[in-house]
């Protein structure tokens, strides 16, 4: 794997050796020292054109916690339609040679023409309204370590589908590890042609019951100016994830910030059910298990040439199993 | 297309006298389908003599006292191009190009842009008004008349803006417009967002004439739109354009040309509704249920008819963002429907062409529109002949049939015509980009594909407009 960029160039196995390497990273975070030092010397440059809290803080401590030299930029959007083009930044950065660019932009596709114009790995970290990869590893880790596996789940996608990258991703991933995904919402906020990705579609919660999880998602304010929904009130009135709607084995998950008293009852975020603090905590050793594959994981072409050299046991020794050298090979 | 008087202008230069000898003729319009040595003289089609007779004729001097087309033919000046393998076609003509000037002269202008066209095999282009500022006015046509007369590859025909500065608010002085040599009126790159400003102008175009081109969308459903909203968009999180968009706007202007008894040239169809509406109208027109006047014609480009938004999974906004955007495969066939049944007569480039900071961006942030001139015929000879979709004889009559739809003689390969043709050899194997463009601009749809077949000589209101480097000819 040469960059992150989507949830849709990666396969299974893809998934799998990423998850892999994060419970051996959850591992080391239950030791004191929690830091190791496979990027001593390397550099990841975080480069967020859009606001973000857990995403920008979990890559920057998980490049920390790989001893890497970390250089974090927050640029405004404005800044750039006024001044410099991402290729131009981009450029200027290659130039202190980085291991890593981590990108979000508002726009889709611009970790994708990164990855093009620089030798640095690239990791989509959002971009518009497309994908989110890291989001739907953490979210997958997260909810495997709670389920076991996901082969068979029903999960539900609640909400603002349409304008939701974490939705897109996650959609995908769901389904690549096994799990039948219905998206949910208002149809004003479902796109239209969904149903292509595999995914059913329903436009109320009438059958939530059939769901084992919940994912719901954010609800923005500024929504009702495009006359998406009528009110917030509304909205909440037709699809708030709330206990009165909820059964006792299902899980209820969330990709933060909640706007509580709408996408979903303030009570439920307390509750056992809830695995919001579960992501959070995934979210760390899933970044540094998406750094760890792209910067120190084996490159495929190698693990080619090492298999014809050594009958392919040097992939076996190395930290986080055996799965490397098999998925190694088909990513 | 004699350039006197004529609403197109072009550089103009020495007449051709040239054969091409052992060449297949094909117009099917004309009733042409053989292999016949060509002889032009002085810019007109002179002879389709007997394979050989002509070229002899001219390679023994012109020896007096040989009789027919050889005798003609004969002269010192006359060039021998050998046609054998190859394929002349009428002249393409391209009702719809951006040829960037004034003011965007970094991305296209008259020169580059028409030399484009010739070395597509197009012998006539019409210029689109949406420049910087918009052609509204007639000094602004005279001006491009005039500057086209010195840079102009081939003939060009302008038209102007119908509302000023394409606002949508006010109409520009057509009739002055007309008497100043615009050919026509476009507001393209925008639709008319206002029916009442759009009924008015049908009703002005009853005192100056001119096909009124339009570019069909309703705004407010395109909004922020970047493709065709459908099964990509969704997975790609981009801002959808619907179908309906095209569909509700080319319903209303059909709806209002009828009622004012209009003239009306719907441009870049894209989906299916559209087609089926053009149908529909054409089927009133044919039954006589229709006022006086009113007529409609249709284009589809190149683009639209090979590609679909699955293309756009790349996310490569350079060959694959254009507006209106690739649509569905059902959409794709529909285009091919209508071209076959003549609900679409003609094929459209929309060249449009960008320069890299334009498109080296996010696919959203990226500008609309892709080159297509110098690829078009090899394209569709490429994806829809060989490819089965389509047959040769009706590609090259949609490539011509951008003409009279603008009150242009369509060009013809017919003995007496003015030379106007394309060329080719439809064998020949390339990559656009390959070697670079003449266009100013990179943005070609088919930039890296391999395509088979290309224009090699283009000859255009009787001039010879552009022959291929690698191409050798020789003088008698």
């Amino acid at each position: 794997m040469r960059h992150l960029l989507s949830i849709e160039e990666l396969d299974r196995a893809a998934i799998e050796q990423i998850l892999a390497r994060a419970e051996s990273f959850a591992e080391v975070g239950r030791r004191d020292i929690k830091k190791v030092p496979t990027l001593r010397g390397r550099t990841v440059i975080s480069l967020f054109y859009e606001a973000s809290t857990r995403t920008s803080a979990s890559f920057d401590l998980a490049a920390k916690r790989l001893s890497a030299d970390l250089v974090s930029m927050k640029a405004a959007t404005s800044s750039v339609e006024k001044g410099e083009s991402l290729l131009d930044t981009v450029a200027t950065l290659s130039a202190y040679d980085p291991a890593a660019i981590v990108i979000r932009h508002p726009q889709a596709g611009a970790a994708r023409i990164v990855a093009e114009h620089t030798p640095a790995a690239v990791v989509n970290a959002g971009d518009g309204k497309h994908e989110h990869p890291s989001q739907a590893l953490l979210d997958v880790f997260a909810l495997r370590r709670r389920l076991g596996a996901l082969d068979g789940a029903n999960i539900w996608i609640v909400g603002d589908v349409l304008h939701s990258r974490v939705a897109r991703s996650n959609l995908l991933a769901f389904q690549r590890m096994g799990a039948a995904v219905t998206v949910c919402g208002p149809p004003t906020l479902i796109p239209r042609g969904i149903e292509a990705s595999g995914c059913a579609v329903e436009y109320s919660l009438d059958r939530l019951g059939e769901a084992d999880v919940i994912y719901t998602l954010r609800m923005q304010h500024e929504r009702m100016r495009g006359a998406y929904v009528p009110s917030l009130a509304e909205y909440a009135e037709h699809f708030q994830i709330s206990p009165r709607r909820l059964s006792a084995r299902q899980l209820v998950m969330h990709p933060g910030p909640v706007n509580r008293g709408v996408e979903l009852a303030g009570s439920v975020l307390d509750e056992e059910r809830c695995l919001v603090t579960d992501q959070v905590a995934a979210g760390l050793v899933v970044r540094m298990a998406i750094l760890y594959e792209l910067l120190a994981g084996q490159d495929p072409t190698e693990a080619e040439s090492g298999d014809s050299r050594a009958g392919g046991d040097d992939d076996a020794s190395r930290a986080g199993g055996t799965a490397l050298g098999v998925v190694g090979r088909s990513a | 297309m004699s350039l006197d008087s004529s609403p197109l202008a072009g550089r103009g230069g020495p007449a051709a006298d040239l054969i091409i000898s052992r060449v297949r003729a094909l117009d099917p319009v004309a009733g042409i389908d053989g292999v016949y040595d060509l002889v032009v003289r002085g810019g007109r089609i002179e002879a389709l003599a007997e394979p050989g007779s002509a070229a002899d004729a001219a390679g023994s001097g012109g020896a007096a006292g040989r009789a027919g087309a050889a005798d003609a033919a004969g002269s010192a000046a006359t060039e021998l191009i050998d046609g054998e393998g190859l394929t002349a076609f009428p002249g393409f003509f391209d009702p719809h190009v951006h040829l960037r000037t004034p003011g965007q002269e970094h991305k296209e202008d008259l020169q580059t842009g028409t030399r484009a066209a010739a070395a597509g095999g197009y012998c006539g282009v019409i210029a689109m008004a949406n420049t910087s500022p918009p052609v509204s006015t007639p000094a602004d046509i005279a001006a491009l008349r005039e500057r086209a007369a010195t840079q102009a590859s081939i003939p060009v025909g302008f038209l102007a803006t119908a509302t000023v500065g394409m606002a949508g608010e006010e109409l520009t002085e057509m009739v002055a417009l007309r008497q100043a040599g615009a050919i026509g009126f476009s507001d393209d790159g925008l639709p008319i967002r206002d029916a009442a400003i759009m009924r008015r102008v049908l009703q002005y175009q009853r005192m100056c004439g001119g096909n009124l081109a339009l570019h069909e969308e309703e705004p407010a459903l395109s909004a922020d739109g970047v493709m065709h909203e459908g099964e990509v968009s969704a997975i790609l999180g981009l801002a959808g354009i619907p179908a309906a968009s095209e569909r509700v706007q080319v319903e209303r202007d059909i709806a209002l040309a009828e009622f004012e008894g209009g003239r009306i040239h719907l441009q870049h169809l894209s989906c299916a509704e559209s087609v089926a509406a053009v149908r529909a109208a054409k089927a009133r027109i044919a039954a006589g249920e229709t006022p006086e006047g009113f007529a409609v014609t249709a284009e589809a480009t190149p683009h639209h008819l090979c590609l679909t938004d699955e293309a756009v999974r790349s996310l490569d906004p350079a060959r694959f963002k254009m507006n209106p955007p690739l649509r569905s495969e059902a959409d794709r066939q529909a285009l091919l429907e209508g071209l076959r049944d003549g609900t679409v007569e003609c094929v459209a480039t929309d060249h449009a062409p960008h320069a890299p900071e334009d498109k080296q961006v996010p696919f959203e942030q990226a500008a609309m529109g892709v080159t297509g001139l110098e690829v078009a015929f090899a394209a569709l000879h490429t994806e829809l002949v060989l490819g089965g979709a389509i047959g040769l004889e009706l590609l090259v009559d949609r490539l011509a049939g951008g003409a009279e739809p603008f009150g242009i003689a369509r060009p013809s390969l017919a003995v007496g015509s003015e030379a106007n043709v394309a060329l080719c050899d439809l064998g020949m194997e390339w990559v656009p980009g390959a070697e670079g463009y003449e266009s100013r601009s990179t943005n070609c749809w088919c930039d890296g594909r391999r395509l088979t077949g290309r224009p090699v000589v283009t000859l255009a209101a009787g001039r010879i407009a552009y022959r291929l480097r690698s191409f050798s000819v020789g003088a008698v």
